[in-house]
């Protein structure tokens, strides 16, 4: 076949200075600027671009627009950049493109899969539901996987998106979305208003179906011109912007619209690399105007989705805006106006057209009195029965109807495409997405735009207006209105052919059991499908759709919701609007996860909050580990060391050392106020009004529910002046349970809460060597046993910047935590490091920290505990006061199950084999060989080897393990069973000597 | 007597070079004193101002005086900013002034970090992350908010025309300044 030789002599918005090509399934075809895929193939005589989803049917295009079921392509630009899904109409051409169609294997021309063809009588509504039943064990062997290979439209791109998408918040007054007559008319009225405006469009050029009607005249300009002239007037309006290949996909609530904007999928592709590819907006708008337009509806008959068949109007879009023929002998069969315009525009452009009009003549006669001006002819009063033809249609069966409404013997139209035309569907999705209420309207056969929900109006089509200067008077109106304006105006436009007659199903002289009429062609839904679902029972919309898939495609049922809708309320003999609508959902049309995702991969995927030390631990070959969003430095492997022997050199060190780590990332808050110790009083289960200014003391905090929810030490610093330390995971969400409850339930108590987790850094200095490596860096604070006992904080200089030093310990040695503004963090640490290098000073990271506290038996919330923990559970139930009248958490503690028996406690657990680390979350029970199911008494919380012990030591909550001491007991491990003895929680210095580093 | 190579210098959270993409320039904003400053609305408004600074501006106003800077971010919260040396001289007066008034002071001086956002496509690039309305009649110069980036908290200033400072508490630095780095290229 020659180059392009559908394509017409002239006509077309298409650059044919600019020649490009594209290649579809291996081929080479020829197009121009201007193109989209579709036009370029069809230009070329392609009309097999797909297979359909489940009978694998030869498909070619049935839209030319965003609605199109069919010719769904898988695109590539190159590696990482294959789409799948992409509706053929709605991608650009650009030169170098790789296209390729779906579903079929091995070729688009001879698809294996075609046999679910002709198994279709089986494959019918439910097919899965009653096929698959039985028996049991061929789920998950047969079945699904069977299921799983055949489903799906295209193949997910594995490779990572080398793409850059972009997100933009965006504020307006008005947002007009859709860029057809009513779209621009409400421009227009908006912009000189001085209010921001925006007109968002999903094509590559405003216009919308403007731009492939070269007949309709607006104020007496050709409408082509009429629109270059408006876009011209706008662009003239700094507050206007227009964004073309933008799709309003969401509307939220408060005008919160969502938008999809293609950046640079249509430009060549070496020029689009640097730019996004999409750029997702987020739109606060102030009014919204919907000028979504309609959907042209396909005419159900047997074999109606043969290629070449395709909406009436998309063959005028074809003819006009892209120069190409979409056949040479064209039947057009319709049940409207509309197709009248479509086959006299494909006339003049010297295409052999045939209307077959289902209303009788006497109904229609204005319309064939129009065709015969054009020299067309028209078979007024005829049904279409079927049509022939295998990869592309060649002939339309038609037979006329009877006055008793018999139909009459059969006779095939030759052709080699066919224009259907069942009526118009006004795109109300985003109206629906709204919260806005459809109401139906007998005369347009159509929902329409009912109540509002939401500051917005329709004009146009998408509310029902077809009339070319109704469209424009409403626009107008809508956006003057929009942006609070009280011009008026009016437009004179050539008039537009409208009216129709509603016809669900073809009349056929056919056994309807036997034909497949397709209603829903991207999920291959056919009439006799839909009136299987209804004797089966289904009678509701909803369910209907859910047994037979109608409108459940990624077409979201664009050319099928109205026709399923009017055959089901047929069947039910119900009036249409009480078999109900199904609710739109965003999006309109499908949305790249690339566009959702935005900015947020790679290093932008979360924020990983790194402390003031970080970088030195980097930098000295720290491993990190996640917590909460910062990263911990969690060992410090020297070379050859593996984590187990790391850990335990870094314990070692600290026990007969000393040890330097970064605890900058606990949580801390400043409370401050008169009455700062009431306030501390009421949040946490031990006291605080006694607590001396320059004393530190462990604090318990609950939940309502009684049960622990953060700890930390807390430091007074002045009888108004606290420093509450909090957990590193857990700061948040103490600080914003502190503020609620001095919010909504203390406003009397004169206290604020600050946080300063990030004012200061911390570095904690532990082991028997500390103070020798503290002491020269701190001049004004005396740190003798007796001047600076363990639980004490002061407040002074170190390595001469201001300092909070605390004496306090996590691992049961002599300790200190330097808190210093952080920006000073890395220079104390360094300074800290470097003089304790002499005496053996060792980073030590999460892992370790971990380790020593659980040797002293401290819990780590989250660890230790899950939410049903209460501080009697672990052993702290002597923390809890019993003089003050209430705290968070108090009346929870006295609950039933609170106080009963049976309750799990932590205890310490010592296998019998001493090399056996436990695993963390292991099961215990009593007696493994008991009768299944073995009752559990717990699970392990901690397990580590300990080489202070010289053994592994574990944690564990135990149903009364308090009074199981010495009690032998089993922990489920991989290979079966390890046997431990229950203990105290204890392992080393049970007299708690150490942190006091008495001189002895 | 502390030795004088003991004493610790001050390190920036992150690199001090300013960066220019698309026409909107990314620097770090100097050291800088800042003080938290909370007190009840009914007591700022009897008190009025504090070091020059008026206290009972509304929501989200800036007050200036010889280069210090009050922004009101709440009904009962200021934040004071001033230059880094300043910060002993300006609490004295703070705390001097609310003598017998129900206040907190805190020090938040190294908490935070600044970015100064520059360029025509500032506020553009900024709206990449922040859903807030941008524009002159709506944010004007002067005003201040705490507010979003992305994943993150701000607080946003707008410092004349087509400048804005970002400040993040410090350990989401990077990750602001890359978001706003990559924002910019996305223009």
């Amino acid at each position: 076949m020659s180059a392009q030789a559908y394509r017409l002599p002239q006509g077309g918005r298409i650059d044919r200075t600019r020649p490009l090509a594209i290649r579809f399934d291996g081929e080479t075809y020829e197009g121009y600027a201007g193109d989209t895929v579709a036009s370029t193939l069809l230009a070329n005589g392609v009309h097999l671009m797909g297979r359909s989803f489940k009978y694998h049917r030869p498909r070619g295009l049935l839209s030319v627009g965003t609605d199109e079921p069919n010719a769904l392509l898988s695109v590539d630009r190159g590696p990482g950049r294959v789409d799948p899904n992409n509706r053929a109409g709605a991608v650009e051409a650009v030169d170098g493109l790789v296209t390729g169609s779906q579903n079929r294997w091995p070729s688009l021309g001879f698809d294996i899969g075609a046999v679910n063809d002709l198994l279709s009588p089986v494959l019918v509504a439910g097919f899965y539901y009653k096929t698959f039943m039985w028996p049991r064990s061929f789920w998950d062997k047969v079945y699904e996987p069977i299921i799983r290979a055949a489903a799906g439209l295209g193949v997910a791109p594995e490779g990572p998106d080398p793409d850059r998408y972009a997100h933009r918040h965006a504020h307006c007054d008005v947002l007009i979305v859709g860029a057809g007559p009513a779209g621009l008319a409400a421009a227009l009225a908006a912009a000189g208003s001085g209010k921001r405006v925006m007109l968002a469009d999903e094509q590559a050029e405003p216009g919308g179906a403007l731009l492939h009607d070269p007949r309709a005249t607006i104020d007496g300009l050709p409408a082509q011109d009429w629109v270059a002239q408006t876009l011209a007037a706008l662009d003239g309006h700094e507050n206007v912007v227009i964004l073309p290949r933008t799709t309003a996909f969401g509307y939220y609530n408060h005008n919160h619209v969502a938008l999809v904007e293609r950046v640079s999928d249509h430009l060549p592709l070496d020029q689009a690399r640097d730019l996004p590819r999409e750029r997702l907006w987020q739109v606060r708008a102030g009014e919204v105007v919907l000028a979504t337009g309609s959907h042209e509806r396909p005419l159900v008959f047997a074999d109606n989705d043969r290629p070449g068949i395709m909406l009436a109007e998309g063959l005028r879009v074809l003819v006009n805006r892209y120069g190409v023929a979409p056949g040479r002998q064209v039947a057009i069969a319709t049940v409207g106006s509309s197709a009248y315009t479509a086959a006299a525009d494909l006339a003049a452009a010297g295409i052999r057209v045939t209307i077959v009009d289902v209303r009788l003549a006497g109904d229609c006669a204005a319309d064939v009195a129009f065709a015969a001006q054009h020299g067309i002819e028209v078979l007024a009063g005829h049904t279409v029965v079927g049509s022939k033809g295998r990869l592309r249609v060649s002939g339309l069966v038609v037979a006329p109807l009877r006055a008793d409404g018999s139909v009459g013997a059969r006779r095939t139209l030759p052709c080699d495409c066919v224009g259907m035309s069942g009526r118009w569907t006004p795109a109300v999705h985003l109206f629906s997405q709204s919260r806005g209420k459809l109401a139906f309207d007998a005369e347009r056969d159509a929902f329409l735009p009912g109540t509002h929900a939401q500051a917005e109006r329709s004009a146009g089509a998408c509310a029902g207006d077809y009339d070319l200067a109704a469209c424009l008077d409403a626009g107008f109106a809508a956006g003057a209105a929009a942006a609070g304006v009280s011009e008026a105006r009016t437009f004179q436009a050539s008039p537009t052919r409208t009216g129709f007659q509603p016809m669900r199903v073809l009349p056929t002289d056919a056994d309807p059991g036997r034909v497949r009429a397709f209603v829903d062609f991207q999920n291959d839904v056919t009439a006799k499908d839909l009136k299987l679902a209804v004797r089966e029972g289904f009678h509701a919309i909803e369910h209907v759709k859910r047994y037979t898939t109608t409108g459940m495609a990624t077409d979201q049922g664009k050319t099928s919701n109205m026709n399923a809708l009017g055959y089901v309320a047929g069947l039910l003999d119900k009036e249409l609007p009480t078999v109900g609508t199904t609710t739109f959902r965003p999006p309109y049309t499908p949305v790249s996860f690339g566009a959702l995702v935005g900015p947020s991969k790679g290093a932008l995927f979360d924020p990983v909050r790194r402390t003031p030390i970080d970088p030195w631990a980097e930098a000295h070959g720290a491993v990190f580990e996640p917590v909460s969003l910062w990263r911990r430095a969690w060992y410090f492997p020297k070379a050859g060391e593996d984590m187990h022997a790391a850990v335990a050199r870094e314990c070692a060190a600290v026990r007969d050392g000393v040890g330097i780590f970064d605890a900058s990332t606990l949580g801390k808050i400043e409370v401050v106020g008169p009455d700062a110790a009431e306030f501390l009083n009421r949040m946490y289960v031990n006291g605080w009004s006694k607590l001396a200014p320059g004393k530190c003391r462990y604090g318990l905090m609950l939940k309502e529910d009684g049960f622990i929810l953060d700890d930390g030490v807390v430091a007074r610093l002045a009888e108004d002046r606290f420093h509450v330390t909090t957990t590193t995971g857990g700061a948040p969400r103490v600080l914003a349970l502190m503020e609620d409850y001095l919010q909504t339930e203390w406003p009397d108590l004169d206290v604020f809460l600050t946080s300063v987790t990030e004012q200061w850094a911390v570095i904690a200095l532990q082991g028997p060597r500390a103070r020798d490596v503290l002491a020269p860096f701190v001049s004004d604070i005396d740190l003798g046993n007796e001047a600076l006992p363990h639980m004490s904080v002061r407040e002074g200089f170190v390595c001469g910047v201001p300092a909070r030093l605390m004496r306090v310990s996590f691992t049961g040695e002599l300790g200190y935590e330097v808190n210093v503004p952080a920006d000073y963090g890395r220079a104390v640490w360094e300074a800290l490091w470097e003089a304790g290098r002499e005496l053996g000073i060792t980073p030590y990271g999460t892992e370790t920290m971990h380790v020593l506290r659980a040797e002293k038996g401290f819990i780590i919330v989250g660890q230790e505990t899950d939410g049903t923990v209460t501080p009697d559970d672990v052993g702290l139930g002597g923390m809890v006061s019993k003089v003050k009248p209430d705290f968070v958490g108090k009346r929870s503690l006295a609950r039933p199950d609170l106080v009963a028996g049976g309750r799990k406690q932590l205890v310490g657990l010592e296998t019998e084999d001493p090399h056996e680390r436990l695993d963390e979350g292991a099961q215990i029970v009593l007696d493994p060989s008991a009768p299944v199911p073995v009752p559990m008494l717990g699970h392990v919380t901690s397990s580590y080897f300990s080489p202070a012990c010289g053994r592994t030591i574990a944690l564990a909550l135990v149903a009364d393990g308090h009074a199981r001491m010495g009690e032998t007991i089993h922990v489920t491990t991989m290979a079966g069973f390890a046997r431990a003895t229950i203990r105290d929680t204890v392992f080393v210095d049970a007299e708690g000597v150490r942190v006091h580093a008495r001189d002895s | 007597m502390l030795e004088i190579r003991n004493r610790a210098t001050r390190a920036a959270p992150f690199p001090l070079a300013a960066e220019t993409i698309g026409g909107v320039t990314i620097a770090p904003s100097p050291p800088r004193t800042r003080l938290s400053l909370r007190l009840r609305p009914l007591a700022a408004a009897g008190i009025g101002s504090v070091a020059g600074l008026v206290l009972d501006g509304p929501i989200g106003s800036t007050s200036e005086c010889d280069g210090r800077r009050a922004l009101r971010l709440g009904p009962d919260e200021w934040l004071l900013v001033a230059d880094a040396d300043e910060g002993d001289e300006l609490a004295a007066r703070v705390i001097g002034a609310l003598a017998g008034t129900v206040h907190a002071l805190v020090d938040v001086g190294h908490r935070s970090c600044g970015l100064l956002v520059s360029g025509a496509g500032a506020a553009t690039a900024l709206s990449a992350g922040c859903p807030l309305d941008l524009a002159p009649e709506a944010f004007p110069v002067g005003r201040a908010t705490r507010t979003v980036l992305a994943k993150t908290e701000i607080l946003l200033s707008h410092l004349d025309a087509d400048t804005f400072e970002v400040e993040c508490w410090r350990s989401y630095a990077d990750y602001v300044r890359g978001f706003l780095l990559e924002a910019a290229r996305g223009l």
